[in-house]
């Protein structure tokens, strides 16, 4: 196990823990066009909120997708052919959520408008969903052959934990949503996100909980990595009561947001250290692919350091520089009738 | 039915419509860029607010193009472990790698500048506002030379060496990569052909508008001068094109002969010194027959094919396919014994290449036509209504041209996936069953028909209502968001 593998294990974690705490509040403020708004000056005040940087926070999860294609081919070839139809759907999700909100602006009447707004709120639920589904799936051990070909059957996918994975990121995405749209909009949206918070905490607490019981039945990190494990649900836990806490409570925008999207950030940790070193879990224990047998040369793994050192830190000054411009609050239901 | 195709058909079919279908939208946005990125600069220069309206209008249709080719670009991204799972893993350390660069270094920067751009035109100072475009424009077009390298890799395979122990290709030397002899050609050749789509998508729009708008409209000057910037940069892209073209298709001759010779036609090997004139015909017109691989008819040009393969006369080889077909097979027999023939689809690159030659001739002539009708003093390109017909129509032949060219590059390469090193056939996902991939397939295709048909509509709603359409509806409703309120619930 060279010090590059652990490396890019690593940041192949940062990229995807990145994606969801960015792209994770674009899909709550998607769900919200549904789920909280009312009328077209709220649904037009969330798509202000998140339209300039939403587009960018993808590139994350392209980011995340192209580096484990670069830095672990056997992991990217793996995961994507035995995950076939769910990756799929994510795709399917991704372009129309992606023309819906170019579509959206430049449709002539008003039912056009809300036909690709509806489309925004379904597939940004669809994505972190079945995101979620393959994540779960993928550490809960699967059937890879000796060639390391997945051919993963309905029952792989669907199980009990990966449909609790899927509806908790897509629940932690809408929370951090809300928390989003506590922090940026002004209006009566922000009042029923704080009305919907209440509620939603305790559920979503509750799934947390769900979550590890079903995560010692379906996967081997608490049995194998007790102490790390509890470590890190009891944080995970902590982090959203603390949450519930100021946002409900005090009433507080900045650090509620900040801890959902930490909670995401969690999640991802619980997941990557969980299989550390392994990358997919096979169902027979001598397929399972580890960062090693999944590997990228040493050559290629030494030039995409250099290129990351320098272009990831690049990215962040011009993306924070980005939210930085576009920091003001949006103001809805402004406009006097 | 599942059964007749097989899942390599299917994977194959799967490739080729998503990226024709990507491919689209990426020349138009990258070429839209250019063009809207010019207007903005004009602006800042000339300080005349007719170049702002133009960036902004045609910026729509940029908005909307950049839209498409993304999320079609995330198919691109996913697809190679979705359906090429072998070929992944075979060359992942060298190919993979280009790809994550791309999103990196290139991807990160045009996303995040678009959305500065198309937020900010009342916040920054047009100086600073210009250089969002800019730096959008620059980054997309540094987005292809990635993609690009990583095609070239495919195309002529240089920096790997084959590692037995993992089975796979490793990469040895990163800036062969970069310097390799194909991507140098390539690059140009598609950063050329975003001008000329670009270039006649902006003039054809704009001579649609022209036709519908009444004498004395105060919109005809600014569809007008959006001609001249159009043509010039459609201009520049063909002389661009014409000039990477023919070094492209000579350098073929020592990297992908047979390519070359089925574009040009040529069965059996032509030498110039067996010939009374010393010289290599080109055929104008050929028919292979595609079981025998034999040309059956032809049109032959004498000379022709000396000046453009070999720069000269008279003089120079051309080896023929049948000669290429017993050279591969010596070659290769012991390697890849399962592969049957070496031979590509003859016709289909022997069109689509003059396809390209003829199409990038046509709209030269049609563009120098056009900027004369269209010059400063004259009337003529407003009352010779025929014409803004054919300038209109002529929208459609750069797309054509795009696709033709990735016809040749793709399908020339036949039967390799990397040339030379891996067959096309061993580089599909074992695991992923024919009927995924057929509904997949299907999918995708309902998609891009739903989603092709409305960009369409949408732009064409766009040049409709014209470059002045808010203001004029802001002038007539005092609230900006009344149109919005109509169906609210509240």
């Amino acid at each position: 196990m060279s010090t590059l593998e652990i490396v890019w294990f690593v940041l192949i974690g940062i990229l995807w823990a990145g994606f969801f705490f960015l792209e994770g509040f674009d899909f709550g403020i998607g769900m919200q066009f549904v789920l909280n708004a009312r009328d077209q000056k709220d649904r037009e005040a969330l798509y202000q909120a998140i339209g300039p940087n939403w587009d960018a926070n993808e590139v994350w999860l392209v980011s995340a997708g192209a580096s484990m294609f670069a830095a672990f081919p056997f992991w990217y070839a793996s995961l994507f052919s035995g995950f076939y139809l769910m990756l799929f759907v994510v795709l399917l999700a991704l372009i129309y959520r992606g023309v819906s909100f170019e579509f959206r602006e430049q449709m002539p009447t008003i039912q056009g408008t809300q036909l690709w707004e509806r489309l925004i709120a379904l597939t940004s639920f669809l994505v972190p969903f079945f995101l979620g589904m393959i994540f779960t799936a993928m550490v809960s051990g699967t059937p890879i052959d000796a060639q390391g070909n997945l051919s993963a059957g309905f029952f792989d996918y669907v199980t009990p934990f990966t449909l609790v994975g899927g509806v908790a990121v897509s629940l932690m995405s809408y929370v951090h949503g809300l928390n989003y749209t506590r922090l940026r909009i002004e209006g009566p949206l922000r009042q029923r996100a704080l009305t919907q918070l209440k509620y939603l905490y305790p559920v979503l607490l509750a799934g947390e909980a769900l979550f590890a019981v079903l995560l010692f039945f379906y996967t081997d990190f608490i049995q194998t990595k007790t102490v790390l494990m509890l470590i890190l649900l009891v944080t995970l836990v902590l982090t959203t009561i603390i949450g519930w806490v100021l946002a409900v409570q005090k009433r507080q925008e900045i650090i509620p947001f900040i801890l959902s999207g930490l909670a995401l950030i969690e999640v991802v940790v619980l997941l990557f250290s969980g299989l550390f070193p392994r990358v997919m879990v096979a169902n027979n224990p001598l397929h399972t692919l580890n960062i090693v047998t999944a590997s990228s040369s040493a050559y290629t793994l030494k030039v995409m350091t250099i290129v990351v050192m320098i272009a990831l830190p690049v990215t962040l000054v011009y993306q924070i520089w980005s939210f930085w411009v576009f920091r003001k609050r949006i103001v809805s239901h402004k406009v006097v009738e | 039915m599942v059964t007749l195709v097989g899942i390599l058909d299917l994977a194959r079919f799967q490739f080729a419509m998503t990226t024709i279908f990507h491919f689209f939208f990426v020349p138009m946005s990258i070429g839209l860029g250019v063009v809207v990125s010019v207007m903005e600069t004009l602006y800042v220069i000339k300080k005349d607010v007719m170049y702002k309206k133009m960036a902004q209008f045609w910026g729509k249709i940029f908005l909307l193009s950049f839209a498409v080719g993304v999320v079609t670009g995330l198919i691109q991204e996913f697809q190679f472990g979705m359906n090429w799972s072998a070929y992944s893993r075979y060359v992942g350390d060298i190919f993979g790698s280009l790809l994550a660069i791309e999103a990196l270094v290139a991807f990160f920067a045009e996303s995040t500048f678009i959305g500065l751009w198309s937020f900010t035109w009342d916040r920054f100072k047009p100086g600073i506002h210009v250089l969002f475009i800019w730096i959008t424009t620059i980054g997309s077009a540094i987005s292809s030379l990635w993609i690009l390298a990583a095609n070239s890799f495919m195309q002529n395979p240089v920096g790997y060496a084959i590692d037995n122990h993992m089975g796979r290709a490793q990469l040895v030397s990163f800036s062969a990569l970069l310097k390799n002899k194909q991507l140098w050609v390539q690059f140009p050749h598609v950063l050329v052909g975003t001008l000329i789509t670009a270039g006649f998508l902006v003039a054809g729009m704009s001579a649609f508008k022209l036709l519908n708008l009444k004498k004395n409209d105060s919109q005809i000057l600014f569809f007008r001068k959006s001609i001249n910037i159009a043509l010039i940069i459609g201009m520049i892209g063909i002389a661009g094109a014409l000039v990477t073209g023919d070094r492209h298709a000579f350098d073929l001759q020592s990297m992908q002969p047979m390519k070359y010779a089925a574009m040009e036609g040529v069965d059996e090997t032509i030498k110039s010194s067996d010939r009374k004139d010393k010289a290599q015909p080109w055929s104008a017109i050929s028919v292979t027959n595609p079981d025998t691989h034999k040309v059956i008819a032809k049109i032959e040009i004498p000379y022709v094919l000396s000046i453009l393969g070999h720069h000269s006369l008279t003089g120079g080889d051309t080896v023929g396919t049948t000669e290429l077909e017993k050279q591969f097979q010596k070659k290769y027999g012991k390697t890849h014994g399962d592969i049957k023939n070496y031979y590509v689809p003859e016709n289909t690159l022997f069109y689509a290449f003059r396809v390209m030659a003829v199409g990038a001739g046509g709209l030269l002539m049609l563009a120098i036509v056009a900027l004369w009708m269209n010059r400063k003093k004259s009337q003529l390109i407003l009352t010779q209504r025929w014409f803004l017909w054919i300038l209109g129509i002529a929208i459609y032949v750069p797309f054509a041209l795009n696709t033709a060219g990735w016809l040749v590059t793709e399908l020339g390469r036949y039967p390799w996936v990397v040339y030379g090193l891996m067959p096309i056939s061993d580089a599909v996902s074992p695991n992923v069953s024919a009927a995924s991939l057929l509904i997949s397939n299907i999918i995708y295709f309902l998609t891009f028909a739903a989603i092709g048909g409305v960009m369409i509509w949408l732009a064409r709603r766009a040049l409709h209502a014209g470059p002045y359409a808010e203001e004029e509806a802001q002038s007539s409703q005092s609230d900006p968001y009344s149109h919005l309120s109509e169906g609210s619930e509240a």
